[in-house]
């Protein structure tokens, strides 16, 4: 076991190097820091000392690659790569282009992220996999069929008109929860409402469906026969037969966004103004912050690689003939 | 002579190549055999005429003219003015039809109170008349229900007109194809008994022509789905986001085909470590969340932008040059899944009998992958465009709203939502805008999740026909 997950972090390593490469190639190469100052100080009537001094108060003056004026280790310290780029492995974020300290900001916005995150997923699991078990429980009828149709009409509908319609049905004209907004301790839980109520419905159409599937497939097996042959109701076959056996693929698509949770939802929290990662992460794109989102690429990939090594080893938790080698 | 951006000559190639491709299809039989099971479903029949009229109305607003400024095709060698799409210039009097701000659907006078001067000097707290919305009324109070449902039922006259047209000539096509009498065959299409479910198809025809004979009535002379904040027509905008909606949808896989194509192929068959550099590559790419890679990538192509500002001289070209940018973006992060399809597709291929076969008789390796592999891949290309196609379609708008989607000034149904998403917390509240975009987008979004599901049916190994 620790031999495989030793495996699998060295086998991440190239990735992670990749992702790396990707986003200093993206950011430093392809966009140099000169567009980036051009950028932040207005494309016109700006001076090569206000570049200058904008790229030098940045840390973006150096060579990227190869400093020829430095001497000893410092010709490979003081460039750009090695000090913006090799940190991210550290989690050293550095600072913003605005000048504020991303790992602190990130350390600060994550809970938000997770106050809306952590609900909505267990909000929408139960409830997309409870819908997906009666869709299956009346199969061949025309329950079944009008269901099916309802789940591919819900997942042709843009997630923006769900939020949009919840706000305005929710918020404004019946006036349960605040519209956006959020607030600290407690009272998060009247802001956290909304959101997990739109997220969980906004799913429903493709998330029923999936689960759905995956329990169709199970539902045909000679276990199924079995329990059905001993007498047991279809509900107990259900839910408690099937449900448990179809656990593993529904642990794959689980597992994998857990890691996820931390960065957030971006569309959620910028429409429920939720001063999370997500947020965060929308405001950089807007203020055209190149630090923070070159953190944030970094981040999500990180942890979605974990996500994906978490989920290889909850296989062998959830199902005890997996075996990994 | 027709002036054509990037993106236009894009998307007609690609239109040209799936011509070429469905030919190619039709006269193989065992390419053939699963899309006849598609043919045969009528949820996929129906959608296939709904996504072909927006793919009418793409293609229409692709095919630009250059045009004079007042409004007449410009015969002279120097085009003035912006080049006009063929549906512009079919909507010319909608597109003209400008107002001051908002107004309701059908309305002929505007959505908000103002003060205005009455004639005699008086001033007056009322809603003012339109500019171009029911213009030709003398008395709106009394006139305005009588000429409605009149354009109305003429509308619907022209749309059956029309169907009736279109459906007889199918009817004569098709008889005469098999054969029997006209009668007979209407007889069997209406009991249900075609191998093609025809019946729905004409249903479906006439539907949409009876709403685009009401709707064509209705805009000569009014905003047929009001007006938006500066005025604008809503029905115009949402006519012309169907371009953008569909080339996203359908260019974001095209764009990346060659790559996805080469690199797929290429682990497939020659395995060894060209498989594991090209594995380790799309893992490399996968394992970055799309939304990030995309707004990383729109940051970076924005300031590239900012930096040639000289290439882009005109708006309409700097549009274009964006739309075809967020193609190649949105393409970057779904080619991965594609190529790892080919790859396990010609993993498979290449030790199928046929395939030894030409390798032991010394074909050419290049030979082989060209006629031997290729071929036997398309399908799997055509389903990804067809399952990719919704997501595509409902990620434009979402990116839109981030503002790392389509350049503001594209019509898309994201700008439409973007710029609509405070007019519900208005008094009284303004619902056209994005009550069209919904509408819009679900018209096409469904029937495309209808045609997926068919084809992916009908391609899956498990449920044989």
């Amino acid at each position: 076991m620790i031999d495989y997950v030793v495996r699998r972090l060295l086998y991440a390593l190239p990735l992670l190097i990749g992702i790396n490469l990707l986003t200093f190639v993206l950011f430093f190469v392809v966009n140099t820091p000169e567009d980036m100052a051009r950028m932040q100080l207005g494309q016109k009537h700006v001076t090569a000392e206000a570049i200058d001094k904008w790229r030098h108060e940045r840390g973006y003056d150096q060579p990227l690659f190869w400093n020829a004026k430095g001497e000893g280790a410092d010709r490979l310290t003081q460039t750009i790569f090695y000090q913006k780029s090799l940190g991210l492995f550290l989690f050293r974020f550095g600072r913003s282009d605005a000048g504020r300290d991303i790992g602190a900001d990130i350390g600060q916005r994550m809970w938000p992220s997770l106050a809306i995150a952590i609900p909505s997923l267990l909000v929408g699991l139960a409830v997309h996999i409870g819908l997906a078990l009666l869709l299956v429980f009346f199969r061949l009828t025309y329950l079944e069929f009008w269901g099916v149709a309802l789940c591919v009409a819900l997942m042709s509908i843009s997630t923006l008109f769900y939020i949009i319609g919840g706000q305005f049905v929710i918020g404004k004209l019946l006036q349960l929860t605040p519209i956006s907004g959020y607030d600290g301790g407690w009272n998060a839980v009247r802001f956290t409402i909304l959101p997990v109520v739109i997220g969980t419905v906004a799913g429903l159409g493709s998330g029923v469906r999936w689960y759905r599937t995956l329990f169709l497939e199970e539902v045909e097996k000679d276990y199924v026969r079995t329990a059905r042959a001993k007498g047991l109701s279809e509900a107990r076959v259900l839910f408690s037969h099937v449900l448990k056996n179809a656990m593993i693929p529904i642990l794959t698509g689980v597992v994998v966004v857990l890691p996820l949770l931390f960065t957030g939802s971006l569309i959620t929290e910028s429409f429920f103004a939720i001063p999370g990662l997500g947020s965060y992460t929308i405001d950089a794109i807007n203020q055209q912050d190149f630090a923070i989102v070159r953190s944030m690429v970094f981040l999500g990939s990180v942890l979605y690689i974990v996500g994906l090594l978490l989920t290889d080893i909850s296989y062998t938790l959830a199902d005890p003939r997996v075996k990994l080698n | 002579m027709p002036v054509l951006l990037p993106t236009d000559i894009l998307f007609l190639s690609m239109l040209l190549g799936l011509v070429v491709l469905v030919f190619y299809t039709v006269r193989q039989e065992h390419l053939r055999r699963p899309w006849r099971a598609v043919m045969r479903s009528r949820s996929a029949m129906i959608s296939l005429v709904i996504l072909l009229a927006y793919l009418l109305i793409a293609v229409l607003d692709s095919i630009r003219i250059p045009v004079s400024p007042n409004g007449h095709v410009n015969s002279s060698s120097a085009p003035i003015g912006e080049p006009v799409t063929l549906l512009d210039f079919g909507l010319g009097g909608i597109r003209d039809g400008q107002e001051r701000t908002y107004s309701a659907p059908l309305a002929v006078v505007a959505h908000a109170r103002e003060m205005t001067r009455q004639p005699d000097g008086r001033e007056v707290w009322s809603y003012p008349r339109l500019e171009f919305g029911g213009r030709h009324l003398a008395n709106p109070e009394h006139d305005h229900a009588g000429d409605l449902s009149r354009r109305a039922v003429s509308g619907l006259l022209i749309g059956f007109a029309g169907w009736a047209l279109v459906v007889g000539l199918m009817i004569l096509v098709l008889a005469s194809r098999r054969r029997s009498n006209m009668i007979g065959f209407v007889r069997l299409a209406w009991r249900g008994e075609t191998e093609l479910p025809w019946r729905a198809i004409a249903l479906t025809l006439l539907m949409i022509s009876l709403i685009a004979g009401v709707v064509s009535e209705l805009s000569h002379e009014y905003h047929v789905l009001g007006t938006g904040k500066v005025g604008e027509d809503v029905f115009y905008q949402s006519l012309k986001s169907i371009r953008t909606g569909v080339l996203i949808g359908t260019l974001t896989t095209v764009a990346t085909l060659p790559l996805a194509l080469t690199l797929g192929i290429l682990a497939g068959y020659y395995r060894g470590w060209v498989d594991d550099v090209i594995q380790y590559l799309y893992t490399t790419l996968n394992s970055v969340p799309g939304v990030l890679l995309i707004a990383a990538a729109m940051l970076v192509m924005q300031s590239h932008m900012a930096r040639h500002e000289a290439e882009f001289a005109s708006l309409a070209t700097r549009a274009d040059f964006r739309l075809l940018a967020l193609c190649l973006i949105l393409g970057m992060t779904s080619w991965t899944g594609l190529c790892r399809l080919l790859r396990a597709e010609t993993l498979k291929l290449r030790e199928l009998e046929y395939v030894q076969a030409a390798r032991v008789l010394g074909v050419s390796q290049g030979m082989i992958l060209l006629r031997h592999i290729l071929p036997n891949l398309f399908h799997l290309v055509l389903i990804s465009v067809a399952l990719d196609f919704s997501s595509l379609v409902l990620a434009e708008a979402v990116l839109s709203y981030v503002n790392i989607g389509v350049d503001p000034s594209t019509e898309s149904w994201g700008n439409m939502i973007n710029g609509a998403r405070l007019e519900m917390a208005r008094e009284p509240v303004v619902w056209w805008s994005l009550a069209s975009a919904f509408v819009f987008m679900f018209a096409l979004v469904l029937p495309a999740n209808l045609f997926a599901d068919a084809v992916r049916d009908a391609f899956d190994p498990r449920c044989p026909e």
